[in-house]
């Protein structure tokens, strides 16, 4: 077994032990995300918060370049950065989120919630290890590019592409329809 | 690059949203938790259509589609946060027990301070809802 692994993984010329350049810098990026996930998802100030998601949602776009997605990469920064955090900062805004540290951002319930987030970490990355231990990614520059993208999504995505269009009006109206603040009620 | 390296990112950061989602009590704060669960798809997505090298890049097609309903369903939920915010003048999830089914303990006073407090804006809600649907069709 382990024999043919390295026989394969010897064939292709890639070993455990010399990770390359991207490699390094993808742990490294994915390192920086992890932390900011970890302070975005327990620290106690809300605002504080949101800004970490941004740390954690960039170094995601980073990720997604040395994955040679550039164009999911700037998607990325505008939709999630630009509109998203922007959104969830005015979210907390409008619902009068203290500035200062709320001690009360944890329910009762953390420990449990910290118990099935380890036990399904640990299954899950049980698993993923075991199941691509041997495979390799090999990144053809060039295959994540806006004129790939738009090839691809024009030619063979066309349908899905406007039904989602379709998806972001209903959406739109429905937000506006949800938020408008009836004479009435005033 | 090896495939593990991605993959346990995102089943990291899946559960780090994972955690969030269940023990954070502002629902703002879930939906940012809810965010980093998508997010963590997407990289698995990204990462699978580098391997599979997949002529129709369904990988990162379908990772453009995650963006773009992950940003709606924020945009929907955070107006529905925000009237919930009006009607009951909290955002924290685990007070809005209107909907719970243990008659003993708080029945009597959710149901008197949320009938005191929601009874007209529930009427006027009641009666928009179907101009609305009729507005979005």
């Amino acid at each position: 077994m382990t024999v043919t692994v390295a026989g394969t993984l010897g064939s292709q010329g890639h070993s455990f032990l010399t990770p390359g350049g991207v490699e390094i810098v993808f742990v490294l990026v994915g390192l920086a995300v992890l932390g900011a996930a970890l302070l975005t998802v327990t620290t106690k100030q809300l605002v504080h918060a949101a800004l970490w998601l941004v740390v954690a949602l960039g170094g995601l776009a980073i990720e997604y370049l040395l994955l040679t997605a550039e164009f999911i990469a700037w998607v990325q920064v505008l939709i999630y950065l630009g509109s998203v955090v922007v959104l969830v900062l005015f979210g907390l805004m409008l619902t009068k989120a203290p500035i200062g540290a709320s001690p009360d951002a944890d329910s009762g319930n953390r420990w449990i919630a910290l118990g099935v987030a380890v036990v399904a970490a640990a299954t899950l990355v049980t698993l993923v290890v075991d199941a691509f231990r041997s495979t390799w990614i090999d990144l053809v520059p060039g295959s994540g590019s806006t004129k790939a993208n738009g090839v691809m999504l024009f030619r063979y995505w066309v349908l899905p592409f406007e039904a989602l269009s379709v998806l972001l009006l209903a959406a739109l109206v429905g937000a506006v329809v949800i938020s408008r603040r009836h004479r009435e009620e005033r | 690059m090896h495939l593990v390296y991605p993959a346990v990112l995102a089943v990291l950061l899946f559960c780090v949203g994972l955690y969030g989602v269940l023990a954070r009590r502002n629902s703002v704060l879930v939906l940012m938790s809810v965010e980093l669960m998508l997010n963590a798809v997407n990289l698995n997505l990204v990462a699978f259509d580098a391997w599979l090298r997949d002529t129709l890049h369904a990988g990162q097609a379908l990772t453009l589609f995650t963006i773009t309903i992950a940003a709606a369903e924020i945009g929907l939920g955070l107006a529905i946060v925000l009237m919930v915010f009006r009607t009951h003048g909290t955002a924290d999830i685990d007070r809005l027990r209107t909907l719970s089914q243990d008659n003993d303990t708080g029945e009597s006073v959710d149901e008197d301070s949320m009938a005191a407090a929601t009874d007209n804006p529930g009427k006027t809600a009641s009666a928009d809802v179907p101009q609305g649907k009729a507005t979005v069709g």
